[in-house]
């Protein structure tokens, strides 16, 4: 029985067994969910020879950024040998685009939805919803006649317009629902000042959205760049994101397998989405957060 | 309706219906609004009041009938159009503006020359005490402060209409207390007409010209603060003025030996109260405010016993609450007046200044 105290001032604090259990645990799940990338790293920093010894968890013996040069600018994807950045520039221009384009556009339809309420809005945002929820994999038959149809397909507008089709019903729910928290009287004010539809949305909304266009775009940005089935089917041969790429030079079935440059440009395609977390920290999560709907 | 005394009203509605939905919220409502007077709209929540002044404002679609402002038909006008200023409650604010362009969007969008909007937000600004805050965001103002900018977006609109929609709930008592004078002062430098929604009785007594109290999408009394507080048409009207609420005593109008209010054993001489109309027996309220008892009963009044049953002393005042025959009820008294939980009163009634309700709730 301890002595009897008088309390007084903050808690004494102590290390107990339950806090250093708990670090422990936390430290080994960290290590263990990191092995991979460990792994991928030193891999793609080792020579052929060296990783045919197969001590995959080994230091490389040297260093060796030949392989990250080889994936970026050498690798073979099917019968050109341009490496992975080719890719990169193409799903560069898919994302920034589709992302400009989604985003704005679904700004517009929650600001649309929220404020002005037109005749119908409730039916418009249902079909928006039903769209979300409905796997786009059904849609790509009767997208890729309609597309060839009037003029689009394999092209970098077809895929463009692809991303940003699948993207609004998402995107105008994000900033319906960021809308419905500002109050209305705000959009009546601007009314009795006299502004219309687009004053209020340039001036007055759109300048309080940018945590939404934010989280929207982070959101967009990391769902179209890690996209493969879409970018293989819409995109045609000269647009092809470094997604399918990646497949292309990963999923050879003729030759040697290089290892080391798989890894690199694994890492190379993988490095957008990560930059961004990195970056964006709150943001992400947030976009990830808005986005666990969908799943 | 009388279209030559509509014809010169600053604000005049009629025959208004508006529905949300199959729901019918204001049902032929009519309203005449007098240039340069201070109209307040008051009434529980869900009565009504916001709905009419968003209908004047033109930010509701309404389902029947015409509002007029100015002399003019304005029933399918824009708000912009209307020649109209409006407050809001949480006041509105531009949030990524500074409160100089807060206070000139209107003008810019209107398309106003420079130096003509400067003129008006100098003006405005100094009849607010807004100098200093001009290069501020709203989120570096006060609550109060929000809604003085609030109240110059309107001012610098130079309109003949203001309207107001709650625009002091959102702040303390002391800023709201405050605010509330600076609106009449406003009002009286200015001369503007005014239209005012709110759910505050003081507000309402403090600052209009006349009342209009609403429920249920009608307006139930239209008359100056005095008339509404000393001759309330209904006991809705009635219980609804007033803090502590006025008292009713149910009972029975008797008139066999000239008007007689019969509660339980009780008899309560009505010979002084003013009938509207000749009186008829039958069953009847008995309305007195809190400060319309007397301790000591005035010879010839009618007297009630009762037992105190507690005290709240108010500061200037104090409010007791008693029992008579099982029935509590309040009197407002000065707080010199030494009263304990437990004694005996037998209190009087000011019947002149009463009010008599019949079976049907109107003023009898």
């Amino acid at each position: 029985m301890a002595a009897p105290q008088n309390p007084r001032g903050p808690r004494p604090a102590g290390v107990t067994v339950g806090r250093v259990g708990l670090y422990g645990f936390l430290a080994i799940s960290a290590a263990f969910f990191l092995l991979p990338a460990y792994v991928m790293v030193v891999t793609s920093l080792k020579s052929m020879d060296e990783i045919r010894l197969g001590a995959i968890f080994a230091w490389p013996a040297h260093f060796d950024l030949s392989a990250w040069l080889t994936a970026w600018s050498g690798a073979c994807t099917g019968l050109t040998c341009n490496g992975i950045g080719v890719g990169f520039w193409n799903s560069v221009k898919i994302t920034v685009l589709s992302v400009a384009f989604s985003v704005i556009i679904g700004a517009i339809n929650g600001y649309a939805l929220s404020f002005w309420r037109p005749a119908g809005a409730k039916i418009v945002f249902g079909l928006l919803m039903l769209g979300a929820f409905l796997p786009f994999q059904i849609f790509i038959y009767p997208l890729v006649r309609g597309f060839a149809a009037i003029g689009i397909a394999d092209s970098l507008a077809g895929i463009v317009l692809v991303h940003v089709l699948f993207g609004l019903p998402l995107v105008t729910l994000l900033f319906r629902n960021y809308y419905a928290a500002i109050p209305v009287e705000l959009f009546k004010a601007a009314r009795v000042d006299g502004a219309g539809f687009w004053r209020i949305f340039l001036e007055v909304i759109l300048p309080m959205s940018t945590p939404m266009v934010v989280v929207a775009s982070i959101f967009q940005t990391t769902g179209i760049w890690n996209d493969f089935l879409f970018g293989l089917v819409f995109a045609g041969r000269d647009n092809l994101p470094m997604t399918v790429q990646l497949n292309n030079i990963v999923n050879t079935t003729t030759g040697e397998r290089f290892y080391n440059v798989n890894m690199a440009a694994t890492m190379l395609a993988a490095a957008v989405p990560l930059v961004i977390y990195f970056v964006s920290g709150r943001w992400f999560v947030r976009g990830i957060a808005a986005g666990a709907v969908k799943g | 309706m009388d279209v030559a005394m509509t014809a010169d009203a600053a604000v005049s509605v009629r025959d208004l219906d508006i529905a949300y939905g199959g729901a019918t919220v204001v049902k032929s409502l009519s309203l005449d609004i007098a240039p340069g007077e201070f109209l307040v709209l008051l009434g529980p929540s869900g009565c009504g009041k916001s709905t009419l002044l968003n209908a004047i404002a033109g930010l509701i679609d309404i389902a029947d009938g015409e509002i007029w402002i100015a002399g003019n038909n304005v029933t399918w006008a824009e708000p912009s159009q209307r020649g109209i200023g409006m407050v809001f409650q949480s006041y509105a604010l531009y949030p990524r503006m500074t409160v100089e362009r807060n206070l000139s969007f209107g003008l810019r969008v209107a398309g106003l020359p420079k130096a003509e909007i400067e003129t008006r937000v100098a003006k405005a600004a100094a009849l607010l005490h807004l100098g200093p805050l001009l290069k501020r965001r709203p989120s570096e103002l006060s609550g109060g402060q929000r809604q003085r900018v609030a109240i110059g977006r309107a001012l610098v609109r130079d309109v003949d209409v203001f309207l107001f929609d709650e625009p002091l709930s959102n702040l303390d008592a002391k800023l709201r207390n405050e605010l509330r004078v600076e609106i009449k002062k406003l009002h009286q430098q200015l001369g503007n007409t005014m239209v005012y929604v709110t759910h505050d009785q003081v507000e309402a007594l403090t600052l209009a010209d006349r009342i209009a109290v609403m429920q249920g999408g009608v307006i139930q009394q239209l008359a100056s603060p005095a008339e509404i507080y000393h001759r309330p048409v209904n006991r809705f009207v009635a219980g609804f003025i007033g803090a502590p609420a006025m008292n009713f005593l149910e009972g029975r109008l008797d008139l066999t030996h000239g008007p007689v209010f019969v509660a339980g054993n009780q008899r309560l001489d009505l010979g002084r109260y003013p009938f509207t109309a000749p009186p008829a027996e039958g069953p009847a309220t008995l309305g007195f405010r809190p400060e319309h008892v007397a301790l000591a009963a005035a010879p010839g009044a009618p007297v009630l016993p009762a037992t105190v049953s507690v005290v709240e002393p108010m500061g200037a005042d104090a409010v007791i609450w008693a029992e008579h025959d099982g029935w509590p009820f309040s009197i407002r008294i000065m707080s010199e007046v030494t009263v304990a939980p437990g004694d005996i009163l037998a209190v009087g009634l000011d019947v002149a200044r009463a009010s008599l309700f019949g079976a049907d709730g109107m003023r009898l």
